[in-house]
């Protein structure tokens, strides 16, 4: 945690309540984001007890498994999430822009210009913790491979017909959450995280209700005394009155509460077994009494997960209070360029998502991510002053005001480059040894910036810690003639800030393709998976190692150029 | 740290090829260990793998093995590429060569943005260039990892040299490896690990975890490859072999080159009675000294600590060392001594420290003491060390100031002495550590532990305590 | 103090488990349980925890009385379905845990029969404990056997007591044994939740500790102090145990391999600290326990004042992980929050403010700075300064930087802006 970080905790201890860690909104939000509130059985992480989901904040939909082991179950739950999941992710697949690129031949590496379709917008899946996120992924993990009544061999247990695509899509979007900056499919809890600080632990943080009750704790309390109460607070029965948000339950409410309900639709629906079965019975009177069942667990599940679907829209609310940083739209294209592409291997039939990365596809997808790590950093620090506080407390970045600006020139070439110098005053002490590189920050935070000025570069020139000055030889950014371009340096007085890292994100080495998987790593892949451990069989998936692609696009257009 | 060694239930550490049993002397042990890599290296048996993994404990002459086996893969008549991680290393690297092997034809491919330093461009056979065309042709091309990876070539390499093979990435080998048939890897396994800020929990486990060790991924993709190791540290004195052996490489023990009594450091002036005259008297004599301090939670930039450390490499240039080895004897100048810290912004304190005390911290005017993280360290090779301990002062102990890599990088950059500068209370600070680390299946356990490593070195230190305290 | 790595348990002494059981009351002793060595492992230098889990206090109901209840539960159905998971395994002479166990342990080829001997499972621990042992060198002995010890009770002398410890099941086979953990998270793609499986190994290595003193023991030697070291002796344990979960998402069982030489050599540590348990008991007031039981009346021993007031004379050194790992730890936070102490928000927070420990004091000198300072200290006279002073300066010129530029950045007034102190 860095020192910024703690101090704005020790400010919220001080204080009660939530203190503000960014200024501005760093992550998308949609107009219209689906919230997922997902619950699973206690000891059966893979197995899904309930969902609550949906776009309007007053109409959630309630799926459960009445009882979690019955594959049966299973399946319908599945098929009913499938129904309401597939076609608010589908939605946004009709509408695109046209962008142009250009596509280089692998052959001849000739560039030949080309149109790709761009959805112009994406899904966005809200859920309360990152616990919510893992579980997607399993759900994902469990159903993509499943084969259905429409596949030549369904096997004993077929899966309702679109349930493999809704495990496809979730695979998706919990592989993309694992890209910084995106925002295809969210933790509540890291959102608020980013943009505030309570006066509690990072733990502490990870509950929800606790990590609100910092933000609008009631008259006369503080968000200690608030969490606190969100944490542990109890009514007559004993049940919490702030459940977890999930996926996991509490244990008290499966005692007092969901065991004795799962058992008695266990009773009700062997008593239609056997009222169905040779012996007969009042088929009617059973019916009834699994719909009675099924309904209370219902009812107690809805009220378990209320509570959490509340708190997750609430923390929209505040998210959506803060003003969108600047360079939101330029990550939420990534984003775009990750759902399209998506939907069009959907659409070209590809084959699902294998089990296991190969070693060219974990390289590749590493590389991503650090490359958006890099940027994401860059553009919040740019679009942000209380994260480039962060670079400026740790010696990468410095601020302050121009005292004095001297012509000088490059005379060694052919004709002479102007190679001014310029001084800022500043009360940062930035690790800035003679000679290092640093980049002018040019780009006025905010969504209304027009297009940035060009990159500036300057190196030290000189550090007078105890005037409290840098001095720096600006080396770019002055146009081409030999006096700079009007405007092009900072005048004196003018406030100023330089970055000893770059603003700019360097674009990764090429990887070899998957099928030219050199013999240091195994060869290409398709013959032998090597996982450490020994792996067996799997369960109902088939393995679909030998085609090993998968999204690798930041989404950028330059990705693909 | 990564490791190769792993057990199976059923089965017993596979360990690397295995030395003669005799006991020759460390002279003849690492010339037989240094035969037998090149003839694997340059005369490769029909059907042996198409790589060989050297492990080289610190100083054990990697850097010579390195010069030896490009001479005789030109000799033999190959083109060959070499490998390195960090322009230091490979502007290091020519400059040896070069140096070693005047007939060689070196080219030193660099970055358009980063020009190779002085000590490259001085050589006569060293080509520059940010092409790698114009270099296709010479004897040897040396660049970095990062470089090599956006190099196309219609023509690859038949071999090549992965020096500090440790420390590169398995997803930068595998950016690379298209470069070239055969390689000899090189490296250090003790130090520090290829890391990154991002997630790779998914990955954790595959044999080519795009974020772990290159070493690892390639024995684990080819069984059939059985490390080599040099088994001689000619860098580390007698009095340091046995413990860093010892603490940081417990499965695969090396050995010092020289014996109790074959280095020394001699004073000309004689010690003041202070406690930092009694830790360099005690490190002349000892090899180690541990300067403690009260003990104290402090901010990692300590003053106290700091100007402890300058103090004492102050003391040191200042008393006339004489450094007495079987290379002679040499004045203790300010470039043979180097200070070690975890964090950049230590080092950047005592950089400033130093100044003030008037010692020369700036390399470009003059001999200066090298002052640098552990990171940075890798490779390097002093007289004296000075170190800040990375757990001085602090309030609690975390993954990084425990990582095994990095005590053993500032513990091992020394011929003679070296001397840790450290608050009292690591011990305890050790045993309140938690220990809650979650396991990965797969993941090889690597070995040693950074707590059993630390403990075992603060043991060693605690032998040669000198207090620092209100005088 | 420089505390050996591996000192050898100590004997049962007396008088320290006299003053234990004082401590304690008339309540049973509580066992040293797989939650206890997680609170254990997660906070070793904690020495409330030492003093209570030294003398068995029944700390969750100790939390209850102090007002925080640990939230600390088992869902009935996690448990239901953890013991159809090991009643599966079970069905048909333990077929379905033999095949991954002798894929992983024996050679192809070698698959006598399974001998499952009697361990007196409905006996007292040290009549089981004896059964166990002597189930143990039979097997070790029969080199070519496959032995299945279901439920054995172990021995382990900790801190002058003996703690019983029953791991789910010891497979013996070549003279040499192995511990078999069985868990219901699942085995997914080879992987598992890297938390559950470091907790498991945690547990693990704690049986294997108890099979190495007990082989050491019947072969009258020590045990070895190398902590990596592979105990070769008849019925060794391997340092290697065997987890058994279920495989992806169905419930066959697969068995991973562990390595738990790492976690066997911090449990020998942690245990062996423990021994310095009468240290502690020191700050103790005499007289002073935490006797839970009731009077004859039926009222509290000890009110909840008086426990209060003689737990709280025995440091705690709270951190968040208590609050997933220790029933006390809702009260620990409780009590750091009323201290004001900056541990309540984290181990880490400590690292950056030095010697630091009150948020009041952080933030006041983030408010003004060191006295007399102007900005960033570069540690100027620090060498002559031996006070106090100097080191807490370095953490309040920082802070008091961060403050000044938080202030700045979100517009808020602060006594040394950036530029205002220079």
């Amino acid at each position: 945690m860095s020192l910024l970080t703690t101090l704005a905790r020790l400010e919220a201890v001080r204080g009660g309540r939530a203190e503000p860690l960014a200024t501005v909104r760093h992550r998308h939000l949609s107009e219209r984001p689906m919230v997922l509130v997902p619950l699973t059985s206690a000891g059966e992480d893979g197995a899904p007890l309930a969902v609550l989901l949906g776009t309007d904040r007053d109409a959630p939909v309630l799926h459960i498994v009445p009882q979690p082991l019955n594959r049966t179950l299973r399946s319908e739950f599945l098929a009913d999430l499938a129904a309401d999941l597939l076609p608010y992710l589908e939605s946004f697949g009709d509408e695109v822009e046209l962008v142009e690129g250009s596509e280089k031949d692998p052959e001849t590496g000739a560039k030949s210009p080309v149109v790709r379709e761009l959805c112009a917008d994406a899904p966005q899946l809200v859920v309360p913790n990152t616990g919510g996120v893992r579980h997607l992924a399993l759900l994902g993990r469990s159903t993509r491979f499943r084969r259905t009544a429409e596949d030549e061999d369904p096997g004993p247990f077929p899966a309702p017909a679109r349930v493999p695509l809704l495990g496809r899509w979730l695979t998706h979007l919990a592989e993309r959450s694992a890209v910084p900056g995106s925002s295809l499919l969210l933790p509540m809890t890291g959102l608020l995280a980013r943009h505030w600080a309570t006066g509690q632990s990072h733990l502490e943080d990870q509950h929800l209700a606790a990590l609100l009750a910092w933000h609008a704790p009631p008259e006369g309390q503080t968000g200690a005394e608030a969490a606190e109460r969100a944490e542990t607070e109890r009514n007559a029965e004993g049940r919490l009155v702030r459940p977890p948000a999930g996926p996991t339950t509490d244990p008290v409410f499966d005692t007092k509460v969901l065991a004795p309900a799962i058992a008695r639709y266990d009773a009700a629906a062997a008593a239609l077994r056997e009222a169905e079965g040779p012996g007969g019975g009042d088929v009617a009177a059973a019916r009834q009494a699994v719909r009675v069942s099924v309904d209370r667990l219902r009812a107690v599940l809805r009220a378990e997960l209320l509570p959490a679907w509340h708190d997750v829209w609430h923390g929209l609310d505040l998210l959506r209070a803060l003003p969108p940083a600047g360079h939101l739209a330029e990550r939420w294209t990534g984003d775009r360029w990750s759902y399209t592409g998506h939907r069009d291997r959907l659409a070209a039939g590809e084959p699902p998502q294998p089990r296991v990365d190969d070693a060219v596809t974990a390289a590749r997808k590493l590389a991503q991510r650090e490359r958006e790590q890099t940027r994401l950093d860059v553009q919040e620090a740019l679009d942000d002053p209380l994260a480039m506080a962060e670079h400026r407390l740790s010696g990468e970045a410095f601020s302050g005001v121009v005292t004095e600006v001297v012509p000088d020139y490059d005379t060694t070439g052919r004709s002479p480059k102007p190679r001014p110098l310029v001084t800022v005053r500043t009360g940062d002490r930035p690790h800035a040894d003679p000679g290092r590189e640093v980049h002018r920050v040019r780009a006025a935070p905010g969504p209304e910036a027009g297009p940035a000025p060009a990159a500036q570069k300057a190196v030290i020139a000189a550090v007078d810690p105890e005037e409290g000055t840098v001095t720096v030889r600006v080396l770019s950014g002055m146009g081409r003639k030999k006096e700079p371009e009007p405007g092009s340096l900072p005048e004196p007085g003018e406030r100023v800030t330089f970055t000893l890292f770059e603003l700019t994100v360097r674009q990764a080495a090429p990887l070899p393709d998957p099928d030219d998987t050199p013999w240091t790593h195994g060869g290409p892949p398709g013959a032998v998976v090597t996982v450490l451990p020994a792996v067996t069989g799997t369960d109902s998936g088939t393995d679909t190692r030998t085609d090993a692609r998968t999204d690798t696009g930041t989404g950028t257009a330059e990705d693909w150029e | 740290m990564s490791s190769t060694e792993q057990t199976s239930p059923t089965g017993d550490p596979g360990g690397p090829v295995a030395d003669p049993p005799a006991d020759p002397t460390p002279g003849a042990a690492a010339d037989a260990a240094v035969a037998r890599i090149l003839e694997a290296t340059v005369r490769p048996a029909v059907g042996a793998p198409r790589g060989v993994v050297v492990d080289s404990p610190p100083g054990a002459g990697k850097s010579t093995l390195v010069v030896r086996a490009a001479r005789e893969l030109v000799a033999a008549g190959e083109r060959l590429m070499i490998v390195a991680q960090t322009n230091g290393q490979v502007d290091d690297l020519v400059d040896r060569l070069a140096a070693k092997a005047p007939d060689l034809t070196i080219g030193r491919l660099h970055a358009a943005d980063a020009r190779p330093g002085p000590e490259v461009l001085r050589h006569a056979n060293v080509t520059p260039s940010d092409k790698v065309a114009e270099l296709a042709e010479l004897d040897v091309v040396i660049s970095t990892s990062a470089k090599w990876q956006w190099v196309r070539t219609e023509q690859p390499w038949r071999h090549a040299i992965v020096d500090e093979a440790y420390q590169m990435r398995s997803d930068a080998l595998l950016a690379v490896a298209r470069l070239f048939e055969r390689a000899l890897f090189v490296g250090d396994p003790g130090q520090l690990d290829p890391f990154t800020v991002v997630g790779t929990e998914q990955w954790a486990g595959l044999s080519y975890d795009p974020s772990g060790s290159a070493v690892v991924t390639l024995l684990a993709h080819n069984p059939q490859i059985r490390p080599h190791r040099l088994p001689v540290s000619w860098r580390l004195p007698a009095s340091a072999a046995p413990l860093i052996s010892g603490a940081f490489y417990p499965f695969t023990p090396f050995r010092s080159g020289t014996g109790p009594g074959d280095r020394q450091l001699t004073a000309a002036v004689r010690p003041d009675g202070s406690a930092l005259d009694a830790a360099i008297d005690r490190a002349a004599e000892h090899g180690w000294a541990l300067l403690e301090l009260p003990a104290r939670h402090t901010v990692r930039t300590d003053p106290q600590a700091v100007a402890a450390v300058a103090a004492t490499v102050r003391r040191l240039l200042d008393r006339g060392l004489t450094a007495h080895s079987e290379q002679g004897s040499t004045p203790l100048t300010a470039d043979r001594v180097a200070v070690g810290t975890a964090h950049r912004d230590q080092a950047a304190a005592v950089r400033a420290a130093l100044t003030k005390v008037g010692v020369p911290v700036d390399g470009a005017a003059g001999p200066a003491v090298t002052v640098d993280t552990a990171n940075r360290l890798q490779g390097r090779e002093y007289d004296v060390t000075v170190v800040l301990h990375p757990l001085s002062g602090r309030p609690d102990a975390t993954a990084f100031h425990l990582e095994t890599g990095r005590l053993c990088v500032l513990a091992s950059r020394h011929r003679h002495a070296c001397i840790v500068v450290a608050r009292a209370g690591i011990a305890e600070l050790l045993d309140e550590h938690p220990a809650t680390e979650p396991v990965q299946l797969g993941v090889p356990v690597a070995f040693p532990d950074g707590w059993e490593a630390n403990h075992r070195v603060l043991h060693h230190l605690s032998g040669h305590r000198v207090r620092l305290g209100r005088s | 103090m420089n505390v050996s790595t591996n000192a050898p348990l100590r004997g049962p002494a007396e008088p320290l488990a006299q003053r234990l059981a004082e401590l304690r009351g008339p309540a049973p002793q509580r066992s040293l349980n797989a939650r206890a060595l997680a609170a254990l492992a997660a906070n070793p230098g904690c020495h409330r925890r030492a003093v209570l889990d030294a003398a068995g206090v029944d700390k969750t109901a100790l939390a209850a009385r102090l007002g925080r209840p640990a939230p600390f539960g088992r869902s009935p159905l996690a448990l239901a379905r953890g013991v159809v998971f090991e009643a599966r395994l079970k069905e048909n002479g333990y077929a379905a845990l033999l095949e991954p166990l002798r894929s992983r342990l024996g050679p192809a080829g070698e698959d006598g029969p399974l001998l499952v001997p009697d361990l007196l499972r409905s006996s007292g621990p040290a009549v089981r404990a004896d059964r166990t042992a002597a189930a143990l060198a039979e097997a070790a002995a029969e080199e070519h056997a496959w032995t299945l010890l279901d439920h054995p009770l172990l021995r382990l002398d900790v801190a002058g007591s003996t703690a019983y410890l029953e791991p789910d099941a010891v497979v013996v086979h070549g003279g040499r044994c192995t511990v078999v953990e069985i868990k219901s998270f699942p085995v997914l793609d080879g992987t598992a939740d890297p938390g559950k499986v470091g907790a498991a190994a945690r547990q693990a290595a704690v049986y294997v500790l108890a099979l190495q003193e007990a082989a050491a023991a019947l072969a009258g030697r020590a045990v070895d102090p190398d902590p990596y070291a592979e105990q070769r002796l008849p019925g060794s344990p391997r340092t290697t145990v065997l987890l058994v979960c279920p495989e992806d998402f169905g419930s066959r069982p697969t068995a991973v391999p562990v390595d738990v030489r790492r976690e066997l050599a911090t449990t020998r540590r942690q245990l062996s600290r423990m021994t310095g348990i009468e240290r502690l008991l020191a700050v103790l007031p005499p007289g002073a326990d935490f006797d839970l039981s009731p009077d004859a009346d039926g009222a509290p021993v000890r009110s909840t004042e008086e426990l209060e007031k003689t737990v709280g004379t025995v440091p705690a050194a709270y951190s968040p992980d208590c609050l997933s790992t220790c029933e006390l730890g809702f009260h620990c936070r409780a009590q750091a929050r009323c201290g004001d102490r900056v541990e309540q928000l984290g181990r880490g927070v400590r690292g950056e403010l030095g010697s630091i420990r009150t948020v009041g004091e952080a933030l006041a000198v983030a408010r003004t700075g060191p006295v007399g300072d102007s900005g960033i200290s570069s540690g100027e006279d620090s060498e002559d300064d031996d006070g106090d002073g100097s080191g807490a300066d370095e953490a309040a010129a920082r802070l008091a930087y961060a403050a000044a530029l938080r202030a700045e950045a979100l517009g808020r007034p602060h006594p040394a802006g950036p530029e205002g102190g220079r």
